[in-house]
């Protein structure tokens, strides 16, 4: 079935299942490949985007559900300044290794700061344990978050 | 900075290197060789590049690409090696692009492994010298052009960021202008730098691959599109060895999306517009299969098996003193350990895309084994080795799982019976049942501890050996001792007078073995620092101290301990079912020693308090990225040590999803504390270290803070809790 989605900014005609999940509708029908499959089953937060600025799985949300919900992508995230500020910290704390996962970690990662700019442990352990890094990045993705928020803080931003 | 990583190399690389192939090289010199043509298609570009060997091409515009022998799957091996061929070089750092090498096993061989592949913590011992002379020489080349050109001696000449100077008259040249005037044969043995004027090594450099990992452009081989592809997912046979007996597609066909059913004899797979057609055609298929001759198989007849083959003596792999006579004197003590089955779960799930037509196959996908690749995939489609291409990308993860060719042969297998390009990508599912797991171990030791240290040592290995598979010459030129099995074993770190380490090779009947990232050491180091603990234990001996006093002939490793016992506070009191357990190793050339701090609650959960480290890994190359192995390392180890197990039922795996195969995630991470010894020694590996290391620290953090020595890995909750015997 023919269905309209907005994402990052655009919007796309595409005519795929009534039960295709809008991971598949970014990968293989629109070549938006920066999403990640992971698991299919909504347990490692590879596969997260944003619906209306919140994080949800995509592997498991059916693109016709979205509606005229706005949709944003690891490749639009870095125009929202949460987002920014994440990827840079994310380069600043050298967080990566092999980088399969951080997609998901970053849309997390951005989603949290945008509601909740200055994290404790504990909000940064409620917002990403639901993204697994298999290269144990953990530590470094507890330090750049902490550092992306005190850089919001630092340029007075509003998110 | 211009830094740019290529993802993939160009259809002209590859035929390049094909070209490339006809030199002959001996692997441990891979730039002692002629230059790689530049160009292949006809008329070479006017004024040429200069490429003296394999591994380094320098445009007239100055761009500098360094061909990269090793995969970057994380690791940071592709900014450690650029620093390497750059120090030497003295490259201008923002002109360099960086590619993979092509599938070339004469060109790109790893000199310790004798092959294409990048694994066992390696790629910077391996290349290490190899790629500084290689630079070397290549500036020697360029000094020359520029001596040559101003008529001066190139001794009165430097270099630095790309470019050749002559102080005395001021005259400088770039690489660039140089580059299509630097020829010749350069000196075989051109001066290295000192390390005190090294400007790249020992610095924590920014890795050059990250920045395309955080907007999604990076692209692995689960997200290559080609013009047509169609998508594919399959399912093998769900018992190891198994066949298909009947399908009915009848539902599958039905499915939108959904183009073909092709049936093997003991796979199945759908092809589809897109993934979610092919998943959705797969889960609709009523497949029937016999289970084949594995179908009784299960995890306690593997594990009954390599109890009792680890009865018999082995293979001796390693014999000082007299350790008959002196395990028959005194107060012996034997224990026996245990490692599971482990599954890789790389977070980019196997895939393979490929183009097969009648007289040729074009690849795209992630892997350890560019020319094995290459080979296999030849020889299963029935073709010349040059009529087939592979396109490398960066790896969504390694840990040993791409350092196999499966994915290959099973995608070739179907596409054979499709037309056009086709992504094969795995679900998770099929990912964790077909992998090659990490073999089961059984580890027997026996000692007698005389006046407080060990007398004698008896250490059995008992387990499939991954090396008899994957390089038969180095398993039967080691007299059928896997080399890996009993790698940190048969090199124990303490001074033990009298010690035997042995080998007994028993293969699980049906269930295929790989490397998985800490190999052979993973299981060695858990068992003899385990026993360690427990030898001390009986002795009324501090462990620490019990180790520091059989640790008299490794000062390194003894510097690691006294670092890591200092930093983690050991010593200082702590709560009730808390405890702390220490672990020394040396494994891949690189000395450590982990302090864990661990709780256990009355119902057996154990929680990661902090995890300290220290190690010395020799001359660290990128010290930013070694602490990042560890960290890392350490989380990788310590889901093993709290979750990993792969288990056997009816001939097949039973674990799926990361529902019931966990993985650590970051509410349970631990605080890491990394230190870093400084040496000059030759640099050390270090991506498997932090994942060896931890487990025995972690085992016996537990056994202090419970008085409970487990004996087999993942922790035992029930155990712990007392709900079950050990």
């Amino acid at each position: 079935m023919p269905i309209e989605l907005r994402i990052n900014g655009e919007t796309k005609t595409v005519d795929v299942p009534a039960d295709m999940p809008l991971l598949w509708v970014l990968r293989d029908v629109l070549g938006l490949t920066g999403t990640k499959f992971g698991c299919g089953i909504a347990l490692c937060g590879a596969c997260t985007v944003h619906v209306d600025g919140k994080p949800v799985r995509s592997c498991l949300l059916a693109a016709s559900a979205v509606g005229n919900r706005a949709i944003t992508t690891i490749e639009g995230i870095g125009a929202t300044p949460a987002g920014a500020r994440v990827q840079k910290a994310w380069l600043d704390v050298e967080v990566i290794q092999c980088g399969y996962c951080q997609s998901g970690q970053i849309m997390s990662a951005a989603a949290l700061l945008a509601t909740t700019p200055n994290p404790d442990d504990s909000d940064i352990d409620a917002a990403m344990s639901g993204n697994i890094c298999r290269c144990g990045t953990y530590v470094r993705i507890r330090e750049a978050i902490k550092r992306a928020a005190k850089a919001r803080e630092m340029v007075g931003e509003r998110s | 900075m211009r830094t740019a990583v290529s993802l993939a190399p160009s259809r002209r690389s590859m035929l390049q290197a094909g070209l490339a192939g006809g030199f002959v090289l001996a692997f441990h010199l891979p730039v002692a060789a002629a230059p790689v043509p530049n160009d292949s298609e006809g008329v070479p570009p006017e004024p040429g590049p200069f490429a003296p060997n394999a591994f380094i091409r320098i445009d007239p515009a100055g761009k500098t690409t360094l061909v990269m022998p090793q995969v970057e799957m994380g690791q940071g091996v592709y900014t450690a090696l650029a620093m390497i061929l750059a120090e030497e070089l003295d490259a201008d750092w923002n002109a360099i692009a960086l590619e993979p090498a092509p599938a070339n096993e004469k060109l790109y061989a790893n000199p310790m492994l004798t092959v294409q592949a990048t694994g066992n913590s390696n790629s910077v011992r391996a290349f290490w010298m190899p790629l500084r002379k290689a630079a070397a020489q290549s500036r020697a080349l360029l000094v020359a052009a520029a001596a040559a050109q101003w008529n001066v001696s190139p001794d009165s000449c430097t270099t630095g960021s790309g470019k050749v100077f002559h102080k005395a008259s001021g005259r400088t040249l770039t690489y660039g202008e140089l580059a299509s005037r630097a020829k010749g044969t350069p000196p075989a043995n051109p001066p290295l730098k000192q390390p005190k004027d090294f400007r790249f090594i020992g610095r924590p450099m920014k890795r050059l691959d990250t920045p395309a990992k955080t907007d999604g452009k990076t692209i692995y081989g689960i997200d290559v599109i080609l013009p047509g592809m169609k998508f594919a997912t399959l399912a093998a046979s769900p018992a190891f060895g198994g066949k298909v007996t009947h399908v009915d597609d009848s539902a599958a066909k039905k499915i939108p999306g959904v183009q073909q059913v092709v049936v093997l004899d003991d796979l199945v797979a759908v092809i589809g517009d897109h993934m979610w057609a092919a998943k959705s055609g797969l889960d609709a298929l009523d497949i029937e299969w016999d289970p084949g001759p594995n179908g009784h198989v299960d995890s306690a007849l593997i594990r009954a098996d390599i109890a009792k083959a680890s009865e018999q003596g082995g293979l001796v792999a390693r014999k000082r003193g007299d350790a008959d006579r002196a395990l028959a004197e005194g107060d012996k003590f034997e224990a026996h350990y245990e490692m599971p089955f482990l599954a890789h779960a790389t977070m980019e799930p196997i895939n393979c895309t490929l183009h097969l037509t009648k007289d040729s196959c074009e690849i795209w996908i992630g892997t350890q084994i560019m020319a094995r690749v290459q080979a296999t995939a030849a020889s299963v489609a029935g073709l010349p080795l040059e009529k087939v291409i592979v396109h490398n990308h960066m790896l969504g993860g390694g840990f040993g799982r791409r350092l196999e060719p499966d994915m290959v042969v099973k995608a070739v297998r179907v596409a054979r019976h499709v037309d056009g390009p086709v992504k094969f990508v795995w679900t998770r599912e099929e990912d964790i049942q077909h992998d090659l797991y990490r073999p089961l171990y059984y580890d027997r030791l026996t000692a007698t501890v005389k006046d407080g240290k060990i007398d004698g040592w008896r250490h059995r290995i008992t387990g499939s050996s991954v090396v008899a598979r994957w390089l038969p010459p180095a398993f039967t030129g080691n007299h059928n001792i896997d080399f890996d099995e009993v790698d940190s074993a048969i090199d124990v770190p303490y001074a033990i007078p009298n010690l035997v380490v042995e080998a007994v090779r028993c293969e699980p009947p049906g269930v295929p073995t790989g490397f998985w990232r800490g190999v052979g050491p993973n299981n060695n180091v858990f068992a003899i620092e385990s026993f360690i603990d427990e030898l001390a234990h009986r002795a009324g001996k501090n462990p620490v101290e019990f180790r520091r006093s059989m640790l008299t002939n490794t000062p390194r490793l003894l510097a690691a301990l006294d670092l890591a016992v200092e930093k983690s506070g050991w010593g200082s009191p702590l709560p009730p079912r808390h405890g702390r357990g220490v672990s020394v190793q040396i494994s891949f050339a690189s000395f450590i020693s982990t302090v864990a701090h661990v709780e256990v609650d009355e119902s057996g959960n154990v929680k990661l308090h902090r995890l300290t480290t220290a190690v010395d890994t020799g001359l660290a190359v990128n010290p930013d990225t070694i602490v990042a192995q560890l960290q890392g390392g350490m989380i990788f180890g310590a889901t093993a040590a709290l979750f990993g197990e792969i288990t056997i039922k009816h001939g097949r795996v039973e674990q799926s999803n990361f529902n019931n195969y966990r993985m650590l995630r970051i509410d349970e991470a631990p605080s890491i504390d990394v230190h870093l010894i400084k040496s000059a020694e030759p640099p050390g590996g270090i991506g498997e270290t932090g994942v060896t290391t931890v487990v025995p620290a972690i085992r016996n953090a537990i056994y202090a803070a419970t008085g409970i020595p487990l004996r087999r890995m993942p922790v035992d909750r029930d155990v712990l809790a007392g709900r079950k015997q050990a």
